[in-house]
């Protein structure tokens, strides 16, 4: 079976929203809710994996017309596991402070589905640039979620924004958002919302086909 | 499932195409991780040398200098047998001042907390049983709980001229003793392992320390006597 037919662009913004991968697939939600009590720990976390799932999907793509199917999934998880271990020591290197904040989050990046969903049905099915493409994108929606969790959970946990204090007065912060329970809060309401806007852009767009209010909701008028 | 009768038989890959395969990848996969890690190692020891360095600066309030001594055969030794690695021996660290009297001695340690192992260094003049300081080397502890042990100023600066052996107390029982350290509330487990830490290495080493000093002090009166 070939594979479905997109343009790059498709391609590329795909995963950044319409498909992204934390706030509609739901795919990656352990370091989502684990590394994002503050902004510079999500987005440091966003940059190792979106380290990892460029380089692997790049390293797939190059190499797929010599990977027999066979050991496919133990070859992916090979490459993905050797781009995770450089991504560790790296960060322990580069960042050593944020490194012992995001603990074992790091090393963890190797069983997120997320990365291993884009080899097996993108990377290893499609040329260099598409999965490049796809891999950015998708890299960079699931950055955008990480800081967008990061934040929320960075003001109202600490009443700071990028270490930088935000909410004058005194605000007592609201010490469980940088809690475990903090991100599930924070992931609810985030996908409350952005469900809601959906709806509602639904709804205008239904009420733009029918602007008198007669025929069934969904329904095209015929001219 | 079984392919129609006509149908094309999908060719089978022989054992030895799928061995070389993941052989080869393996090897790949390890010659640059290898590459990586000699690049990474030599710059993640230097900042913790570094970190450590700052730490017993900080602990014993800033010496001249400071030498590193290793716990090796149950003493204090500044300089290791012929052969023996001390890369691998716990060492603590003898601050001095200008003028070469001793400061007191910093020992980092580390013991389970309430998520997980708590390192911590402290300062200790000996001579007066007196602590200098302390500083939270890693901790894991709850966000906005536990983590006040190295975030809360008020808890740390009680380190500050504490005698030991320590005393935890809550905060209202506090009497104002020199031995008392007010534990921090809601992050008792937390305040108490360090406390802990602290009496328990000072019982471990404090005889070492003791002999380390008098050995010393004898040398160097030794050396002074040599001169005359």
């Amino acid at each position: 079976m070939s594979p479905r037919e997109t343009t790059p662009q498709v391609d590329f913004f795909r995963g950044i929203w319409k498909e992204n991968p934390v706030l509609i697939q739901m795919l990656g939600l352990c370091p989502a809710l684990a590394v994002t009590n503050t902004v510079e720990n999500a987005l440091w976390m966003g940059i190792a994996t979106f380290f990892v799932l460029t380089g692997s999907s790049l390293m797939v793509s190059l190499i797929k017309k010599l990977i027999p199917g066979e050991v496919r999934i133990p070859l992916f998880i090979l490459i993905i596991a050797t781009f995770v271990t450089v991504a560790d020591m790296a960060l322990e290197a580069i960042v050593p402070v944020v490194y012992k904040q995001l603990g074992a989050f790091v090393a963890l990046i190797v069983v997120n589905c997320m990365i291993l969903s884009r080899q097996e049905a993108f990377a290893s099915k499609r040329p260099i640039g598409r999965s490049l493409l796809d891999a950015v994108g998708t890299g960079v929606g699931f950055m955008i979620a990480m800081v967008m969790m990061g934040s929320v959970r960075e003001i109202l946990g600490q009443g700071t924004l990028m270490n930088y204090k935000v909410i004058p007065g005194n605000f007592e912060p609201w010490v469980i958002f940088i809690l475990p329970p903090g991100g599930f809060l924070t992931l609810g309401f985030w996908l409350l919302i952005l469900n809601w806007w959906e709806e509602r852009k639904k709804d205008r767009a239904k009420v733009r086909e029918w602007p008198d209010g007669v025929g069934m909701p969904g329904e095209r008028r015929v001219a | 499932m079984t392919a129609p009768p006509g149908a094309p038989q999908k060719a089978q890959v022989p054992v030895w195409k799928l061995l070389v395969t993941l052989g080869t990848a393996g090897a790949v996969a390890g010659f640059l991780i290898v590459f990586v890690y000699a690049w990474s190692q030599p710059i993640i020891q230097a900042y913790k040398a570094e970190q450590l360095r700052l730490a017993v600066q900080e602990v014993l309030k800033g010496p001249a200098r400071f030498d590193t001594l290793y716990v090796y055969d149950d003493a204090l030794l500044r300089d290791l047998p012929e052969g023996v690695d001390g890369t691998s021996l716990e060492q603590i660290f003898l601050g001095f001042t200008d003028s070469g009297e001793r400061i007191g001695f910093a020992v980092a340690y580390g013991e389970p907390g309430f998520q997980d192992i708590v390192r911590i260094i402290f300062g200790y003049d000996r001579t007066e049983q007196t602590l200098l300081g302390m500083k939270v080397l890693e901790s894991k502890e709850t966000p906005g709980l536990g983590d006040k042990i190295e975030k809360d100023t008020s808890f740390v600066n009680q380190f500050d001229g504490a005698l030991s052996p320590l005393t935890g107390v809550k905060a209202r029982e506090s009497t104002g003793d020199p031995h008392e350290i007010d534990m921090i509330t809601g992050a008792t487990i937390s305040s108490r392992v360090v406390i802990r830490i602290i009496n328990n290495q000072i019982e471990r080493l404090g005889p070492l320390m003791d002999a380390y000093v008098q050995q010393a002090d004898a040398a160097q009166l030794a050396g002074a006597g040599g001169m005359r």
